[in-house]
């Protein structure tokens, strides 16, 4: 046992910096990734939410349905195939296809960026339309548009309703941007088998590898719990000045309204 | 009578097969409180939304101000900020304040500025009697206090006309009172108003007319006091002696 507590010393010594620079790559990309996958969902999402009647002319019904079948396939393909998979098929296709060899880092960026796009369209669309009718209703009933009522009203809450999904894309990104590791990215499950591959040590490496992804995603976890509860707002409210009954005399503007007989 | 706010002609809507409104006609007048009254599926929310463009109806007109509103989009939007709508279950923005639920209409509607929507909304507020709570959201409010609010909401838009769709139906009995007590002083204040309600207590007393619905067609159109003491059609008589017990 002292043994082995040994070894994961020295070898957390040796590869402390490398293991470092692979914690901010993984993060990196997790945040990045998260951020940009958060921005295809809300677009992708807020446009399949956009209300269609038969009575639109018939270009901007034609025109919708294209682009929600483009979107429609790409939410289905990216979903349907693995991230590794699809990291490969990216990497490599670009390479041989415009001859141009892409920067690691960036290709790694972009794969899980439009990876967690699919899902986070999918996301921002339940937010949506998890918000009840009414909320529709009584901004429509003030006059406000589409454009309003979304930005204003519905958006708002769907984003508070979806934080915790968002959270757990977040903390899916950290772990699997190690399948990156296929196409080289130096992210931490690449510099861990590096430094294991190093020193043979297999299991005292990949220990510690372990508690480095636990401390992360916990900590990240703790965080976004705390977001949450600060976009909440306070639980209370104060009552401001006086105690106005309700029996108090009305008076509307009256010049648009005279009593009618 | 005075100037007509808003005409309603032949107006029909079908959902699906089901022909819930048949040729409707009916107007409201400048300062009138005009109460719909019928039994549940009379059509009586369906007109309200119709009239509010919640609904759009199969066929007919909505006049307001002699325009019909259902020919240009430009002018429905201008009509719906006009014309106001308090709602059964409330409707509050949840996610803003009771002030905000009362500034964001005028601001980023009317387009006016911020200080003097806010001056709007808390004059407002605190003739519903709510302005001690204007930093509360609606989730920490009760039903009365949240339909209050709401009033206080479609007023800050200084509409040309307020309906009102059941905006008692959602509340416990000790609430329905506080909330009438502000409608009453609407209608006294010469707020045009279109109800519909379940409250025969509030359409006698409060209202100039009395509109008796069933089975989408209007039956009866007549003060309170014709319409209580006097009502001509058989329907009519069985909805009142059953409603008013």
């Amino acid at each position: 046992m002292l043994e082995f507590i040994n070894q994961v010393l020295k070898i957390w010594k040796e590869y402390a910096p490398a293991l470092w620079d692979g914690t901010i790559t993984t993060l990196t990309i997790a945040i990045i990734g998260t951020l940009v996958g958060l921005g295809i969902g809300l677009v992708i999402g807020i446009y399949k939410t956009i209300p269609i009647s038969p009575k639109d002319n018939i270009i901007k019904r034609v025109s919708y349905k294209i682009v929600d079948f483009i979107l429609s396939a790409y939410i289905e393909i990216i979903r349907s195939t693995p991230m590794m998979v699809q990291a490969m098929l990216f990497y490599y296709g670009i390479a041989m296809v415009f001859n141009i060899q892409l920067n690691i880092l960036l290709s790694g960026l972009i794969i899980v960026s439009v990876n967690t796009g699919a899902y986070m369209s999918e996301i921002v669309r339940g937010g949506i339309i998890s918000i009840d009718h009414g909320q529709y209703e009584a901004a429509h009933s003030i006059g406000m548009t589409h454009t309003q009522t979304m930005s204003k009203i519905v958006l708002p809450q769907a984003i508070r309703n979806i934080m915790p999904s968002i959270g757990n894309e977040f903390i899916i990104n950290i772990k699997d941007s190690c399948v990156l590791s296929v196409i080289g990215v130096t992210e931490l499950f690449y510099v861990s088998k590096y430094a294991a591959g190093a020193t043979f040590h297999y299991f005292e490496t990949f220990s510690i590898t372990l508690i480095y992804y636990f401390v992360l995603c916990f900590t990240i976890t703790k965080i976004l719990r705390y977001l949450e509860k600060r976009m909440d707002g306070p639980d209370s409210y104060t009552i401001m000045g006086s105690q106005t009954a309700p029996e108090a005399v009305i008076h509307v503007n009256t010049a648009n309204h005279g009593k009618g007989e | 009578m005075s100037d007509t706010v808003i005409q309603i002609k032949n107006l029909k809507k079908v959902f699906g097969e089901r022909e819930v409104l048949t040729d409707i006609n009916f107007d409201v007048h400048k300062g009138e409180v005009v109460c719909i009254i019928g039994s549940s599926g009379s059509g009586k929310s369906t007109l309200l939304r119709c009239i509010n463009l919640l609904e759009t109806p199969t066929s007919g007109q909505i006049l307001y101000h002699n325009q019909n509103i259902l020919e240009s989009k430009q002018a429905s939007h201008q009509y719906c900020a006009k014309v106001g709508m308090v709602f059964q279950q409330f409707n509050l923005f949840n996610n803003l304040t009771v002030l905000e639920n009362c500034v964001i209409g005028p601001v980023s509607v009317l387009k006016k500025p911020r200080n003097e929507a806010v001056e709007t909304a808390m004059h407002y507020l605190e003739q519903v009697g709510m302005a001690q709570f204007v930093n509360a959201k609606p989730k920490q409010l009760s039903g009365g206090q949240k339909q209050r609010v709401a009033i206080a909401r479609a007023l800050a838009m200084e509409p040309d006309a307020l309906l009102f769709d059941e905006p008692t139906s959602a509340l416990d009995p000790e609430m329905v009172g506080e909330v009438l007590k502000v409608m009453k002083n609407l209608a006294e204040a010469g707020l045009t108003m279109l109800v519909v309600t379940h409250e025969m207590a509030f359409a006698r007393d409060v209202a100039n007319r009395i509109v008796f619905m069933d089975k989408g067609i209007i039956l009866e159109d007549d003060t309170p006091e014709e319409i209580f003491n006097n009502p001509k059609n058989e329907r009519t008589k069985a909805f009142l002696s059953r409603a008013m017990g």
